[in-house]
């Protein structure tokens, strides 16, 4: 690798051969607009946005895929350049919706930014939209094609980042659209509802299904009791959507803001994190001894429970059959709590505050009313709590910390880290080793499963037994994990797998943009979040004794079973055609 | 070339397997495959697709995305005769538009739309390299050149 300069508007600049213009001049703190790139995802070269002049060259190029050569000349905002950036964004606009005041992406969409950017004040082109029907049929993603500028980020996504393939480019030239196979509606289409797509696309073209208005009915209900639950990485990502930078630790706040927005009760699924821990952890004991199916799955993620349901049903015997931490709070709050507080479970509305968008499907599975209710009934992503802490009025940045209520709001540093690729494994092997070994596990750190890397092996001594661990995240690269544990290969005991980049920390409901940068920011929020808190042993945790004691008795017990585990379906690859109706 | 147009019945199956077989189940083979079948059967209806896809082991949206981009791929039966009219800019300025929707009318359907007896399909193409002889037309292998909306049912109604 061969390093050079090349010289960008004027400034000598540092490159190394491979790399693309746009990496050389950001390398150098030379901004250049784009539109279709994304950090996450290989250059296309669909837009022509991020065009720039290079000498010697006869037409405009794409900095993002063009490669650097030594001593290249390059201007990013020559007069001939901003002209040509200004007609290729108008002619985005030219048949793009103009109704962007009410557009779920108002103020945070890039096709917005760029358009004042590039200083747009007119649009010489304008025809109507095509007109193109709005797929509400997902319970997690709703697709508006009129919006979509054929960035082609979402099926790119969709294809490298998750494996699923289920969005695809149709048809040519001014016909193409973004959909799924077949037009078949995305509710029955090949979907794992992840909502990665959502995080990386740059207008309204995809959002999330909201279940805001719902929330504010039953808030504003006399009659409802409501209660709330946070996922582990909604404490470390609601301040992005609220004006703050990525990696602040909000967890106090976000308590008093689910307050301050009438909730009754509000806990914290990181309590029922802990009790993951304890059910997934006697689970893969009891596979251990028993010689049962090996590696033992974690189950906490719902795109990825979807995923290995279509692409690797013959797997579904290495799944946990624990419930993810959130459809175990919705199970308990209407059984136990209701019990403790008195509260007739019928006029119980559970919501849940998710990075995710999987959660609205996994919420609606019709499995998942073991209380003899629907046991979670709204959930709303990072995103979707941010717009209703703002339509309330509330100022975030001012508010004052205030702790969750009990019993289910107390949690340990094992919880929070479920955010964080690689936090159920590092949680599951702290308890482990102190139950099985009976000794103090000296370092909690076990910075061996944790980092970015796709797939982490680590074999970790619990006692005399040494425990092959596997951690994946992102789907594809689940994917190459779940290749070799079909095949045979693979001799783990425990595979933890997330089905979003970073773990939940990269969530499909989690606030936009997502980068690798902002994910490791994220990241380090989750685990200095860990390191705060007083206890760090889901084992360790008072009210998990408690919930044992006084209701559940012990870890895989009858009552755990009816109430903390779940059955999965097998489910095809095809799209699912729905007849259509008379 | 005769275009077959029979319905998608099960024994066409075992055909798509001599050709996967032959082109090797891989995605790099899928545009010969796709093609090699169109030849066979006639079109690429979604069963046809849906089954390539699982062969293929890939998502059958993978499948559709290629057979919607290359307007080559059809995924309904094409008539017995292929009119093509040429819109290319010699053509179109000298009056390839008009020679088109005459063409449209005398065959009752629609470009990349087939008549309903199954006598003609009818679709456009952007240039044969033939614009001395504007505008062109082709049914099947023939050429007619310098078309005029008074030939066409003379020229159409010679295929049956």
């Amino acid at each position: 690798m061969s390093d050079f300069t090349i010289t960008v508007n004027g400034q000598e600049v540092q490159a190394s051969q491979g790399m693309t213009v746009l990496e050389a001049a950001q390398q150098a703190g030379i901004h250049i607009p784009t539109l279709c790139y994304h950090p996450d995802l290989p250059p296309m070269g669909a837009c022509r946005v991020c065009l720039v002049e290079i000498q010697g060259e006869r037409v405009l190029q794409p900095s993002c895929s063009f490669p650097v050569r030594a001593g290249m000349i390059v201007e990013t905002h020559s007069p001939t350049v901003r002209k040509a950036r200004r007609t290729v964004v108008e002619l985005l606009l030219s048949d793009h919706p103009s109704d962007c005041v009410v557009c779920d992406r108002n103020r945070n969409c890039e096709l917005q930014s760029l358009a004042e950017e590039l200083g747009i004040r007119e649009v010489r082109v304008r025809v109507e939209p095509r007109g193109l029907e709005v797929d509400a049929t997902s319970l997690s993603v709703v697709r508006d094609p009129d919006k979509c500028i054929l960035c082609r980020r979402c099926l790119q996504t969709c294809d490298l980042i998750q494996s699923v393939s289920g969005l695809r480019l149709k048809g040519r030239g001014y016909d193409s659209v973004v959909g799924m196979a077949f037009d078949t509606p995305m509710g029955h289409a090949l979907c794992v509802n992840c909502g990665q797509c959502i995080n990386r696309c740059p207008t309204g073209g995809l959002v999330e299904q909201s279940h805001i208005p719902g929330v504010w009915s039953a808030l504003e209900d006399p009659d409802k009791f409501t209660v709330v639950q946070t996922a582990p990485a909604t404490r470390i990502a609601l301040g992005e959507a609220l004006g703050m930078p990525p990696g602040e630790i909000v967890t106090g706040k976000m308590v008093s803001a689910l307050r301050a927005l009438g909730f009754d009760a509000v806990f914290d699924t990181d309590f029922t994190a802990d009790l993951t821990i304890m059910e997934e952890g006697f689970e893969l004991i009891h596979r251990v001894k028993e010689g049962g199916v090996l590696p033992q799955l974690t189950s906490c993620s719902p795109g990825w429970i979807k995923y290995i349901e279509h692409f690797y049903p013959q797997l579904l015997p290495n799944l946990s059959s624990c419930k993810s931490p959130q459809q175990m709070f919705g199970a308990l709050a209407k059984t136990y709590y209701a019990q403790q507080a008195g509260v007739d479970p019928a006029r119980m509305v559970s919501v849940s505050i998710m990075p995710c968008t999987a959660k609205k499907y996994e919420a609606a599975r019709p499995e998942m009313n073991d209380s003899g209710y629907q046991d979670v009934d709204y959930v709303l992503t990072t995103r979707e709590l941010a717009k209703m802490i703002k339509e309330k009025g509330i100022n975030f940045a001012d508010l004052p910390q205030s702790e969750f209520d009990d019993p289910l709001g107390e949690s340990t540093g094992a919880a929070v880290i479920f955010g964080a690729t690689g936090g159920v494994m590092e949680a599951a092997l702290r308890t482990a080793y102190e139950v099985l070994t009976n000794s103090k596990l000296e370092d909690l750190d076990i910075t061996a499963v944790r980092g970015m890397d796709g797939v982490r092996e680590a074999t970790i001594m619990v006692g005399d037994l040494p425990v092959k661990a596997a951690v994946a995240h992102g789907l594809s690269n689940a994917a190459q994990v779940l290749d070799k544990i079909a095949a045979g290969e693979g001799d783990w005991h425990f595979v933890e797998i997330m089905c979003c980049p970073g773990g939940c920390l990269g969530g499909g409901g989690q606030p936009i943009p997502t980068s690798p940068e902002i994910r490791r920011q994220r990241a380090a929020a989750i685990y200095q979040a860990d390191r705060e808190m007083p206890i760090r042993r889901s084992h360790e945790n008072p009210s998990i004794t408690a919930i044992y004691e006084r209701f559940l008795g012990e870890p895989l017990s009858e009552k755990s079973h009816h109430l903390l585990h779940t059955k999965y379906t097998p489910r095809t690859r095809k799209p699912v055609q729905i007849p259509v109706e008379a | 070339m005769a275009v077959q147009t029979e319905c998608i019945c099960a024994d066409v199956y075992p055909r798509i397997d001599a050709i996967i077989e032959r082109k090797g189940a891989q995605t790099d083979s899928l545009i010969e495959i796709l093609h090699a079948i169109q030849q066979e059967v006639g079109y690429l209806p979604q069963p046809v697709q849906e089954y390539v896809a699982e062969k293929l082991d890939v998502p059958a949206g993978v499948v559709e995305s290629v057979v919607t981009f290359y307007t080559f791929f059809t995924t309904v039966p094409r008539g017995r005769h292929l009119v093509k009219v040429c819109q290319g800019t010699a053509c179109y300025v000298r009056g390839g538009k008009r020679v088109l929707e005459t063409v449209e009318k005398h065959c009752g359907c629609g470009v990349g739309e087939t008549s309903e007896d199954r006598r003609y399909s009818v679709d456009i193409v952007r240039c044969l390299g033939a614009c001395g002889l504007a505008p062109v037309l082709t049914v099947g292998d023939d050429i007619y050149e310098r078309m005029k909306t008074t030939k066409v049912a003379d020229v159409l109604g010679k295929y049956e």
